[in-house]
């Protein structure tokens, strides 16, 4: 047994030598290239509502729906590995953050929502954002203080309390929910974006049926976000989450306001997940309490941890095998969680570094293993 | 909020809280064992709970006892419930210590950070809910009614049936069985030296696995008799009830203490007598939403749980 | 230099690939309500729970749209039409997805559905702006006809008969004197609980919510004895009802029982167990399957191995009237709901014809009250109409 676990870690290894080859050369190429490559995979991305590539169609579900969903799970994605990745806390209720920011848009913004105010979708998305990011400062003040394991389990508390919340109370309709949630505008194709297959002039851009304009305003949100937070790893901001993960400890030490920190990691990952929800549920029209179970939240955690946490490509990705291989795979729609937690158990056994490992978690998961041997 | 009625309930809730409560206390000395002795939260208790309830209906029904068959006679129905306890002991039991093997032990050996423990805890607990649901077809499971409720006596207006009373008796039962063990006999100072400080004990001649093993066995049929009553208690089972228990417990045993038996008895009865007040005062559908804000408060003001910690080492 | 030449052509096959790809691209076969499907390979859905625990009420529906859809083809061997089945659980999160995906289908005409009152309130608007035909047989929150779906058309009373006529059947034939409400907070059961609620007025001493999925009633059955009722009014399914009535009876509980359509099924009984079902009334806006008219329930048992249930006799209709419609040569979907909308004709259940907000003509309704007797739902007499 020891011998066919042996030799599967050594195949894996000499398949991240060839990735990590990969990395190194694509960061030896010229700056022009790289800028090239990238921008030929944006548009391939930006067109693939388009393509018909015939492996990767989804069966029963229209494909650019499942687009849009992956695009919504990889915002969810990069806001929840600014908590877990690059802060190291683990949050188990990110739904919450999920819930609060679609409830807000819909709450403001729908004809038939219990407060009639309906603002337009452009003024309740900042609004559900702040809202989030106050949620969140409210959930972390008190406990970032605990332990990691205990701040788990009371930040999935936190989670059930919201959704029991949205349940029970009137402002949210309770289990009825809300209708009519409001999309971002009203606008039509213009004739000049005809060419485009499955565009039609003169439809709604953001329309049940036709979900491309959803697809493509999530793609563009998840870019700038990429980038935003890129750019905060690389700050000052960021270098002190590194070192709370690290030992928090020896980072007060050193002067790093830890506490603040933490409660900015919380609040900027709660925005984000604000931003997923309201644009989600902008798409399904409706929302209710049973959208918000605690599972997908725990799956989520799941997809960035096995993505790779603390790397924005890898928790992508893991977002993405997470929306997308459950619609690819219908035949064995009744079984996919259950591949799913079998694949959890085995991927912490055999990479828990994740598939696309942040080269310092995988340094540091070598370290421990070393010392593990020298225990036994 | 109605304060009226939870004046003129209050012996009816206490009792009605006391018997869930002696559910939840079972279940969390699962995880009040694992995490004291392995600083694991092992999620994947909540379904060996589950697997629990299974296994004593197939026994049940196994044996002719189905769906809407009637009670045998006093001594019979002793009888199935002694046996469903063995039964359900057992797979819950086995089913821990098949995931310890699988799913934590690897992790173990390469001396994972916690974070993997709990994504790992995760996907055992998911795989076992799925596993579970697709073999029983997502569909609600019955069983027979065996207990006919007779109340007993009352006090201050309560009426007290022997159902209650035989669960809050059993649940008390085991876990002095329990603390027995643990305080008492040579495989328990194990655990409690495990707990303390692994290597020093494996210095000692302590076998670190197989006290592993143990408690997870251990806790395994704890919740398997913890079943058993559920079952007795609810009179049907689905593959989802596992999840909300098993959140419930653990939020007992962090209330009582974690690691410490005792404080999971006194968490699991405190949780159950709170929620139902709470049900009573603010109406059922916020019944759980309470257990929720307890942990919160909880872990704020006394981390440590109400009774301290006793059987693992002292919170960093 | 050989590396940048690699590169140079890897980056030119990768623009081709593009292009080449988008070139190839065909038509996206969005939705659109006004293609011309083709005369014949017109399609009908099923929408509602195939799988979840109220399951068995889709499965009801399901066959009795079934048996016509099979009996239509049969006749109409040359020109079939298909039907499409959409298992939604019961849940409206899942409703819109489902609801998208049959707009998108061009062929799909007609819905028998959505089953459930959440589910409708989530998927008519989407079905109806694209001129999807809906027929609900079971759906009854009133509700749903006011939400200003064109398509929208019901075959079967609304809550809005069904829960008066509930409870006056409660006061004047059961003569309750204290009532306990308890609702599940979903579209259907917090909309008939509150019905019921409204024609009772002082009867009812206090209520409860409880929650989906829940198999733990101690609170509540503790709330109910120490309320002093005699009868339990249930506004909800029988996937909560049935392990309610069990606690509560174990518990000593002796108040009488009644609830409304959604509990209505032999699973209710079986779950609860027999003789803690014994004696529950249960009422419905559909006829007792052998009352349905023709060789209707014979047909069902021929056909499925099974009594009708609850709401295939309704669902038989519905599809039936779709049917018809495309048998007429509609096949497209506004021909189809012009059709449906000035259809007059007797089914097996009762006479229809729909108004302009698509309920049936009240005089049409009929609210039946069902008997828990022996194990089993039997008739009783029809609900006294207020």
């Amino acid at each position: 047994m020891m011998a066919v676990i042996d030799s599967a870690r050594k195949a894996d290894e000499s398949r991240v030598r060839a990735v990590t080859g990969l990395r190194d050369r694509w960061a030896n190429l010229p700056y022009g290239w790289r800028i090239s490559v990238l921008f030929a995979f944006v548009i391939f991305l930006y067109a693939l509502p388009g393509l018909e590539i015939p492996l990767i169609k989804t069966p029963d579900t229209d494909f650019t729906s499942v687009l849009f969903l992956c695009a919504v799970y990889v915002l969810v994605a990069v806001g929840l590995n600014v908590v877990i990745g690059l802060a190291g806390l683990l949050d188990l209720g990110y739904i919450g953050f999920y819930a609060v920011g679609a409830y807000t848009v819909a709450i403001l913004g729908s004809p038939n929502s219990p407060v009639v105010i309906q603002y337009p979708w452009v003024v309740c998305v900042p609004i559900a954002i702040a809202v989030t990011m106050v949620s969140g400062v409210i959930l972390g003040w008190p406990t970032l203080r605990l332990r990691g394991d205990y701040l788990a389990i009371v930040t999935l508390g936190f989670g059930e309390i919201i959704r029991v919340f949205a349940l029970n109370s009137d402002i949210t309709n309770g289990n009825r929910g809300i209708t009519g949630v409001p999309v971002p505008s009203e606008g039509t194709w213009p004739e000049w974006m005809d060419w485009f297959p499955g565009i039609t002039a003169g439809r709604p851009i953001f329309s049940v049926s036709n979900v491309i304009g959803f697809y493509w305003l999530a793609l563009t949100l998840v870019f700038i976000c990429m980038l935003g937070v890129r750019r905060l790893e690389r700050s000052r901001v960021g270098r002190s989450w590194l070192a709370i993960r690290e030992d928090e400890d020896a980072a007060e030490v050193m002067g790093v306001p830890t506490f603040k920190y933490k409660l900015w990691a919380f609040a900027i990952g709660a925005a984000l997940g604000g931003l997923s929800g309201a644009l989600f549920f902008s798409k399904q029209t409706f929302i209710n309490a049973q959208g918000f179970d605690l599972f997908t939240s725990i799956l989520w955690v799941a997809a960035v941890v096995i993505g790779g946490a603390g790397n924005q490509l890898g928790v992508a990705l893991g977002a993405i095998l997470l929306a997308y291989l459950p619609e690819r795979f219908r035949e064995f729609a009744d079984y996919r969680l259950l591949i799913f937690g079998v694949a959890l158990i085995v991927m912490t056994i055999f990479r828990p570094q994740g598939l696309l490992p942040s080269r310092r978690r995988k340094v540091e998961l070598e370290d421990r293993a070393k010392e593990g041997a020298v225990g036994e | 909020m109605n304060f009226e009625f939870l004046g003129d309930n209050f012996m009816s809730l206490t009792v009605t809280g006391l018997t869930q409560g002696a559910i939840y206390a079972l279940v969390a000395l699962g995880y009040t064992l694992v995490y004291g002795v392995l600083r694991l939260i092992n999620f994947a208790h909540s379904e060996v709970f589950m697997i629990g309830t299974f296994v004593t209906t197939i026994v049940w029904a196994g044996l002719g006892f189905g769906v809407g068959a009637s009670a045998p006679g006093t001594f019979g129905v002793l009888g199935l419930i002694a046996l469903a306890i063995v039964a359900a002991g057992a797979a819950s039991g086995g089913t821990a210590l098949i995931v310890e093997r699988v799913a934590y032990r690897p992790l173990r050996k390469r001396n994972a950070p916690s974070l993997i423990f709990l994504i790992s805890a995760i996907g055992a607990s998911v795989a076992l809910f799925e596993l579970v649901g697709a073999i029983t077809d997502r569909q609600p499971r019955g069983m027979p009614s065996l207990v006919q409720p007779k109340v007993q006596f009352t006090i201050f207006g309560a009426d007290i049936t022997n159902l209650q009373i035989g669960i809050i008796l059993s649940a008390l039962a085991m876990l002095a069985g329990l603390d027995i063990f643990i305080n008492r006999t040579r495989l328990g100072r194990g655990v409690r030296a495990v707990a303390q400080n692994p290597d020093v004990a494996a210095l000692m001649g302590v076998n670190k696995d197989r006290v592993i093993m143990l408690i997870f066995v251990l806790g395994g049929m704890m919740a398997g008799a913890a079943s058993v009553l559920y079952d007795i208690k609810v009179g049907l089972t689905t593959y989802s009830v596992g999840f909300l228990i098993g959140i419930k417990a653990f939020t007992a045993a962090v209330l009582g203490g974690i690691g410490n038996l005792r404080g999971a008895l006194l968490g699991g009865l405190l949780l159950g007598v709170v929620e139902n007040y709470g049900a009573g005062v603010f109406g059922n559908e916020w019944m759980d939403v309470v257990a929720f804000v307890m942990l919160v408060v909880v872990l704020l003001f006394r981390p440590t749980g109400l009774l301290g910690e006793s059987l693992g080492r002292a919170r960093a | 230099m050989r590396q940048s030449l690699a590169r140079a052509i890897g980056g030119v096959a990768m623009v081709g690939l593009l292009v080449g790809a988008a070139a190839c691209a065909s038509d996206d076969e969005g939705g659109s309500g006004s293609t011309d499907a083709a005369a014949c390979g017109s399609k009908i859905a099923f929408f509602g729970a195939l799988t979840g625990g109220n399951a068995q009420l889709g499965i009801n529906i399901r066959d009795g749209a079934k048996l016509a859809v099979d009996q239509y083809n049969k006749a109409n061997a040359d020109c079939k039409v298909e039907l499409v089945e959409k298992d939604s659980a019961g849940d409206p999160a899942q409703a819109s997805g489902l609801a998208t995906s049959i707009v998108q289908d061009a062929k799909v005409l007609g819905v028998v559905g959505p089953a459930f009152s959440g589910e409708s309130k989530v998927a008519n608007p989407i079905l109806s702006k694209e001129g999807v035909v809906i027929i609900t047989p079971s759906a009854t929150n009133p509700a749903l006809a006011a939400q200003g779906d064109k398509t929208f058309h019901r075959a079967l009373g609304n809550d809005a008969s069904q829960g008066p006529g509930l409870a006056l059947y409660m006061k004047d034939v059961m003569k309750v004197q204290k009532a306990f409400v308890v609702d599940d907070a979903s579209e259907y059961g917090k909309g008939l609980a509150d019905q019921v609620k409204q024609t009772l007025g002082s009867v009812v001493t206090s209520s409860a919510v409880v929650k989906e999925q829940q198999t733990d009633f101690g609170a509540l059955v503790t709330q109910i004895n120490s309320s002093g009722a005699d009868s339990i009014f249930w506004g909800g399914y029988y996937r909560e009802a049935a392990p309610f009535l069990k606690q509560y009876r174990d518990a000593g509980g002796k108040a009488k029982f009644v609830a409304g359509d959604g509990v209505k099924d032999q699973a209710f009984v079986d779950g609860a167990g027999a003789a803690n079902a014994e004696g529950a009334i249960l009422t419905c806006p559909c006829v007792p399957p052998e009352k349905a008219g023709g060789t209707f329930a014979a047909d069902y048992k021929a056909a499925t191995g099974r009594e009708a249930g609850t709401y295939s006799a309704e669902a038989f209709d519905a599809a039936n009237i779709l049917l018809q419609g495309i048998k007429a040569g509609n096949s497209t979907r506004e021909k189809l709901e012009t059709f449906v909308d000035g259809y007059t004709g007797q089914g097996v259940t009762t006479s229809f014809k729909f108004q302009e907000n698509g309920e049936i003509d009240p005089s049409a309704v009929a609210i039946w009250a069902y008997k828990v007797q022996g194990g089993k739902i039997v008739a009783d007499q029809e609900a006294p109409k207020s």
